[in-house]
């Protein structure tokens, strides 16, 4: 199929391919119309839909049915019509029911940031931050679960997770017999190993990259160092399992942790074997290629910001500028 | 009294039997159906009575029917939805027990119709009683020559299977119910594609009530456009309505829709008035799901007029002040009744029920049964009617499948119609454990409903 159907997203029209989703049509595009996204990951089929944090808003169905829809879409599961228009972030009615479901999100999270491993790389915490409220309306106990021992690699912090299940995709896919998945129901529903069995093969490590939150942190990393602390370098080895290009996290002389390398959506680009992620964590073991160029909103970047202005995209589009009016004047203020 | 389609001949004695059941005139529908129409004449049949889902949702059957894919060379299901957990709704189970064939007929009819060669029953876990019945049918019917190959010499064949779910309310969400069925954990799925493109197995299915199925059987008797006649406008025929609470004979009662709902609360045919002599409070009209109504509107419109029982009188004002025919749950509360407690149960069962599959249904219902406990034991807030009702905004619509709708509507309405109550018990922490609240100080003038800024 060579159709390309136009999709217009927050006043910005693009063409796609036919089937494209809504998510990778904005993601084409770039910049702050690209909605968040916690569940969905290109590279694992079937996930999304879950996390509702990329709810859109549906203004025009298509050039043959101008309808819109009547309920906001998760933009991840739902494929671009010819003619359609979308809008993102110059809905107030997708802002607010994306603050709901931040919210949610967030409601029963420890948010015990200060001593968790993700921290500073976490897409919940970037989400929160964008999204949030200042605090709190919930004033119960948070849930808690019982601890579960997954190996001697992984680490699995049950109160933290989001339920995104690219997890257990990862298992069911990428690795060669699913071991682990979804037990219990409704808000006890947990992430477990079967039978506690611990994750045994080469390729499970990947699900401490998909993971979101800091429900799944490497092991041989834990409490070793904030990441901001930490150098990002490029490397590649001859992996005769994997693709071997990595990313290394550098303290001073010593290699901290070793991830797979993360597009600009905090997507994997190619997964990664757990010889390569656990086992070499010595600069000869690895041809270097380089410093990895780090996004102007991480906080690893913190204290260089080159420059603070809006995405390019914002600039040229009068409805964007509107919507982001609060953020470019704070921009221009400095 | 209405006239009675599906309970028509219930208190004959062996109605569970063949033997019975074909002396009182069952599987005619099924001779006629196979002997002297076509399956689109059945589709069409059934587009004319006009017959609408009997699950809650009230979509057309026929519609659904001829919205069913039909490629080359793939099989296709219908599935019956015998998941029947509603709190409030017992209509389904009370027609299994006593006039099983009455379903079977309707499968076998409403199957060669689809021209789906496999057909299931999907019946809630907890019913085991039901499932025996149902198994112990259709084995009279296969051996009656209903069932099986080549059914009454027309050439037509059909395995119809009974399949025990594990008990799980969301497994009555018909994406749910399909996962379920095939093995899988019982998540709703995404959709589109709907079940009539790709549904079970990947095959396109038809999924049905059972009071939807067992109504195929008077509408290919009596035909489309007689069955039409019967109901008022676009809610035509009659619907099982489980009725409970505080009246004096509680029960499914077969209704012509369009009675009006005072004389099915007070009339001896039917719920026989208010127990005990007391006064009518609020009616939850369709199963829990639906917005709960005081009694001065569930007995009468905004306008004035009587309130009928039908998908659009019942449905008339909107959520402002009407409420959903849902599956026919009809749970009336007195003046001694809570209505906080009452929807603090309601919460209760959405919270523990929620697949825990999408954000906002998993952690909001969890929390609104947080506040609403809160509120039952004496210990709320004001500000918390405020939150309940910002809660239920903000997952009413945002969820994959209506479970979150569900629990949000219920939650929402009590809140409309009956802030004072509310308000009482954060006012009365004490009194309020001691006594309740009695009859509602009626919303007068009617509440607007609240909007998103």
């Amino acid at each position: 199929m060579a159709d390309k159907f136009k999709v217009t997203i927050d006043g910005i029209p693009t063409e796609v391919e036919a089937g494209t989703s809504i998510l990778n049509a904005a993601r084409q595009i770039g910049g702050d119309i690209v909605p968040p996204a916690m569940c969905y990951y290109s590279k694992l089929e079937g996930s999304g839909g879950k996390c509702r944090t990329c709810l859109v808003k549906v203004s025009k169905g298509s050039e043959k049915d101008p309808r819109p829809m009547p309920k906001l879409v998760a933009s991840c599961r739902t494929n671009v019509m010819d003619g359609m228009e979308v809008q993102n972030i110059t809905s107030p009615e997708v802002v607010e029911a994306r603050k709901g479901v931040v919210e949610m999100l967030l409601i029963n999270h420890p948010l015990d940031c200060p001593i968790c491993d993700q921290a500073g790389e976490c897409h919940l915490q970037d989400l929160g931050y964008e999204h949030g409220a200042e605090a709190t309306r919930y004033e119960f106990d948070r849930r808690t679960f019982e601890k579960i021992d997954i190996g001697d690699k992984v680490q699995l912090h049950m109160t933290r997770c989001i339920l995104c299940y690219r997890c257990v995709f990862v298992a069911d896919q990428i690795t060669q017999k699913r071991v682990h998945g979804i037990l219990g129901r409704g808000d006890h529903a947990e992430i477990s190993t079967y039978i506690e069995k611990a994750i045994d093969n080469d390729f499970s490590g990947n699900v401490i990259d998909v993971c979101p939150v800091g429900a799944l942190t490497d092991k041989t990393f834990r409490f070793k160092n904030r990441v901001w602390f930490t150098k990002p370098v490029e490397a590649h080895r001859d992996c005769p399992t994997c693709s071997g290009k990595v990313t290394l996290w550098y303290k001073g002389e010593e290699v901290l942790r070793v991830t797979a390398r993360k597009d600009e959506f905090g997507e994997v680009e190619e997964f990664i074997c757990n010889t390569c992620r656990f086992d070499k964590k010595a600069t000869n073991d690895w041809v270097i290629e380089g410093p990895r160029k780090v996004s102007r909103h991480s906080v690893i970047n913190s204290n260089h910001y080159n420059e603070l202005q809006p995405a390019q995209v914002v600039k040229k589009n009068l409805e964007l500028q509107e919507a982001n009016k609060e953020q470019f004047e704070r921009a221009t203020k400095f | 009294m209405g006239r009675k389609l599906l309970l028509e001949h219930i208190n004959v004695p062996g109605i569970n039997t063949l033997k019975v059941y074909r002396e009182k005139g069952g599987y005619k529908a099924l001779e006629k159906a196979i002997k002297t129409m076509s399956s689109d004449d059945l589709v069409e049949e059934v587009k004319k009575s006009g017959l609408r889902g009997r699950g809650g949702a009230g979509f057309p059957t026929g519609m659904k029917w001829s919205f069913l894919a039909k490629p080359e060379g793939v099989a296709r299901y219908l599935v019956c939805n015998a998941d029947e957990s509603e709190p409030g709704t017992f209509k389904d189970r009370y027609l299994m027990t006593y006039i099983p064939h009455a379903l079977i007929e309707g499968m076998i009819v409403s199957s060669f119709a689809l021209g789906a060669n496999t057909s299931y029953i999907y019946v809630r876990g907890e019913m085991m009683p039901q499932i025996r019945i149902l198994e112990k049918a259709i084995a009279e019917a296969k051996e009656a020559g209903f069932l099986g190959k080549n059914i009454l010499g027309s050439g037509y064949d059909l395995e119809l299977y009974v399949q025990p779910g594990g008990g799980a309310y969301i497994c009555g969400e018909e994406t749910a119910l399909l996962e379920s069925l095939e093995g899988k954990r019982g998540n709703p799925r995404i959709k589109p594609p709907f079940p009539a493109i790709a549904g079970l197995y990947g095959c396109p299915t038809v999924v049905n009530n059972v009071e939807s199925i067992a109504a195929i059987v008077p509408i290919i008797n009596m035909g489309g456009d007689e069955y039409a006649k019967i109901g008022v406008g676009r809610s035509t025929g009659t619907k099982l309505i489980s009725a409970s609470g505080n009246i004096n004979k509680p029960g499914v009662y077969e209704i012509e829709l369009g009675l009006s709902v005072e004389d099915f609360i007070y009339s001896d045919d039917y719920c026989g008035g208010i127990a005990n002599g007391k006064r009518l409070k609020a009616v939850v009209a369709g199963g829990s799901s639906v917005p709960i109504l005081p009694a001065n509107l569930i007995l009468n419109l905004a306008n004035g007029e009587k309130r009928l029982m039908s998908y659009e009188s019942l449905s008339e004002g909107g959520f402002i002040t009407g409420t959903m025919l849902g599956s026919g749950g009809f749970v009336v509360l007195d003046e001694d009744q809570s209505v906080v407690r009452n929807t603090w149960n309601f919460a209760r069962f959405y919270s523990h029920e929620s697949c825990g599959q999408c954000s906002p249904c998993r952690e909001g219902t969890g929390w609104m049964e947080k506040v609403l406990h809160r509120l039952v034991n004496g210990k709320g807030k004001m500000s918390d009617m405020d939150l309940l009702v910002d809660v239920a905004k903000k997952i009413e619509g945002n969820t994959i499948c209506p479970l979150g709708d569900a629990a949000a509507w219920p939650v929402a309405s009590a809140i409309r119609h009956f802030r004072d109550e509310f308000e009482w018990y954060v006012n009365n922490p004490e009194l309020s454990q001691k006594q309740n609240y009695g009859l509602a100080h009626y919303a007068d003038p009617l509440p607007v409903l609240e909007t998103v800024e």
